[in-house]
């Protein structure tokens, strides 16, 4: 798997080969750290035609609410539901279980413009 | 009678084991009293009211009546008031002390207002009394309105909008109404980010996309970035002014010649207008629409479920479209144009949006507020819930990082960050660290631009003593944060509860109670 990452703190993976041009899609680490404990998310619903850069999803916190954006565009093929029971996975496990939704992407060269994970910790530690 | 003279007060002996610690039979603690639910004291034996004999006769409900006991607690009359005085004993109100929340949820109501919203004449009649009997209620409604279009500097008004967010929707609903008179299908609203989260909340109910405009880094809005981002798609921008930063937006005129040059129009949050109130005219800033927080500005009650009333203003270019019903003065008679008497020379209102002409206890009370202040009282109101802000700022600004306090002075809200604050402790620790001092929490992780903002407005009411007091609470509480006192995590140890699991409550929220089921078979 390779992950990407935008600035505003979503993760994206695809298949080393992503043939089938599907990613899974996520809030990192750090954006759950900064968020506090997760409880309430609400992801697309299968079919849901999403643009880069606008809202996706939506995840509350004890301390607010924010919008995910989508890293790059395509439909809603599958969404996490387990974290409508237990939203708590996004704390506990933001980069595996804790996903939120799989993309049929658009246009994979939209991947290029993202971070790597070297770049995406290089900017968290600016910030 | 003696006068005690000595200045000796009764206290209590110093003791030397904590007999606070011993438990009491009932869990009370003298005047802190525990209290059950509702559900626990009462039972479905017991009533406080007699009601009559259920009239007999054949049920018209075709045999869906409910044939079981619904379980709801009856209570003799002393228990019912008992059980909520108490629980007001756990609370903390306005009237207990100093509010850092500040206008936003309740300022002081002064008592005049309340006997003048009391007088028979306007307390006690109905909203369909005949127009001819209720001259001075109307009379008093225009006379608020003519006072909010003088202290604006703005030309039409809609009394009606029940609430701030209620305002903004008659706003984005009359700039809506002005662009299809013209034929134009504008999609845009643009929402600076020190603008107030109902903003963004109020365009989309509205229909139309939502784009943030960035602020500077001295926290106001990027007027480049706007003028930038200004096109023929962009219905409106809705500005908060002072903003949520707690800033005055110097650059208001620029933003509304740019806004007006994009065939836009601008909208206020008016939310903050008691930090300006008497001293600027939104409608000299360019300001073609403003709702007004009757509770913010003029002091009618708010946070704890009073009504809210969210008059709006207009600016020439709008004011055609205000919604309906508002009064009018017809020579000496005051009218209420209704739909039926709209037609003729109101016919560009867009509807309207509430059954009455809004919130009259709201009004009686603002009328009350702004007679009893006059023109110069509202001007010093304004002026000092900026000096009692400022003051509040320039005490602690050694203690707690104030990141924008290089911007100047702030208006009628101190705001400052969680930076420098140690051992893992946040603004949330200190807000509970102030619950143990016995004051609300600020506002808290608002405006989003500020880490770990709190935001503090004392509001003009304050004495100085009161805000020395509070300033000395803040202080210390935040030089305990900032050595990392670990004891602060266990905030509050002395209210009635200790802290909540609020990631507990918020996940798994318990919403209904249920009747232990020893009781339930008892009961039938």
């Amino acid at each position: 798997m390779t992950y990407y990452f935008t600035r505003d703190h979503e993760w994206i993976s695809v298949n080393a080969t992503i043939e089938d041009a599907v990613a899974t899609v996520g809030i990192t680490d750090y954006a759950q750290a900064q968020l506090g404990d997760i409880v309430f998310v609400e992801v697309p619903p299968v079919g849901t035609i999403v643009e880069k850069g606008k809202e996706a999803a939506v995840v509350e916190s004890v301390k607010a609410a924010s919008d995910v954006y989508a890293p790059v565009s395509g439909e809603v093929v599958e969404a996490n539901r387990a974290l409508e029971g237990e939203p708590a996975l996004v704390n506990t496990a933001p980069e595996t279980d804790g996903w939120f939704f799989r993309l049929r992407l658009t246009n994979i060269a939209e991947l290029h413009g993202l971070m790597d994970g070297e770049a995406y910790k290089t900017y968290v530690a600016g910030l | 009678m003696t006068i005690n003279q000595s200045g000796w007060r009764p206290e209590s002996p110093a003791q030397g084991n904590d007999p606070a610690d011993v438990p009491t039979y009932t869990g009370n603690k003298a005047l802190m009293l525990e209290e059950p639910l509702l559900f626990e004291i009462g039972d479905i034996g017991r009533t406080g009211v007699d009601l009559g004999e259920r009239p007999r006769g054949e049920s018209r409900l075709g045999g869906l009546e409910r044939n079981r006991s619904i379980g709801l607690p009856g209570l003799t009359e002393p228990e019912a008031v008992r059980h909520y005085t108490r629980l007001s004993r756990q609370n903390y109100a306005i009237d207990l002390g100093l509010f850092p929340l500040g206008s936003c949820t309740m300022k002081h109501n002064p008592r005049l207002n309340e006997r003048i919203a009391r007088l028979p004449g306007f307390a006690d009649i109905h909203p369909l009394a005949p127009i001819d009997t209720v001259q001075g209620a109307l009379a008093l409604i225009h006379l608020v309105g003519e006072w909010l279009k003088t202290l604006t500097g703005m030309p039409g008004i809609a009394m009606s909008p029940k609430a701030g967010a209620h305002g903004e929707l008659c706003g984005l609903l009359a700039i809506r109404a002005a662009l299809e008179a013209r034929g134009d299908a504008r999609q845009v609203v643009l929402v600076p980010e020190s603008a107030h989260g109902t903003n963004p909340a109020t365009a989309a109910f509205c229909g139309y996309a939502v784009e943030n405009i960035p602020a500077t880094d001295e926290g106001r809005v990027d007027l480049a970035a706007l003028q930038a981002r200004l096109g023929t798609d962009v219905a409106a921008v809705m500005i908060t002014n002072p903003n949520t930063c707690g800033l005055f937006e110097r650059d208001m005129i620029a933003i509304a010649e740019a806004v007006h040059a994009a065939g836009a129009f601008l909208y206020c949050d008016g939310a903050n207008f008691n930090a300006i109130v008497g001293r600027v005219r939104p409608g000299d800033l360019g300001v073609d629409a403003m709702h007004i927080n009757l509770h913010k500005t003029f002091s009618t009650p708010h946070g704890g479920g009073g009504p809210g009333a969210g008059p709006v203003v207009f600016s020439e270019a709008l004011a055609p479209y205000a919604p309906l019903p508002f009064v009018e003065k017809q020579g000496e008679h005051f009218v209420l144009v209704e739909e039926e008497t709209a037609a003729e020379h109101h016919g560009g209102a867009f509807g309207r949006m509430v059954a009455f002409h809004g919130q009259m206890g709201m009004f009686t009370r603002a009328a009350a507020y702004m007679l009893s202040h006059g023109a110069d009282g509202l001007r010093q109101v304004s002026g000092d819930a900026v000096l009692a802000a400022n003051y509040i700022l320039r005490s602690l600004d050694d203690v707690l990082v104030a990141p924008f306090g290089a911007s100047g002075p702030c208006m009628h809200e101190a705001l400052f960050s969680d930076e420098g604050l140690a051992g893992g402790l946040s603004t949330i620790d200190i807000a509970k660290g102030l619950i143990d001092e016995g004051f609300h929490p600020m506002t808290m992780y608002f405006p989003l631009v500020v880490h770990g903002a709190m935001l503090i407005e004392p509001t003009e009411t304050e004495s100085k003593g009161a805000l020395d007091q509070f300033i000395g609470a803040l202080r210390s509480v935040a030089e305990r944060a900032k050595a990392g006192d670990a004891s602060l995590k266990t905030a509050p140890v002395h209210a009635p509860r200790r802290r909540l699991d609020e990631t507990a409550a918020a996940r798994k929220p318990v919403l209904v109670w249920k009747e232990p089921v020893q009781s339930q078979a008892a009961a039938e």
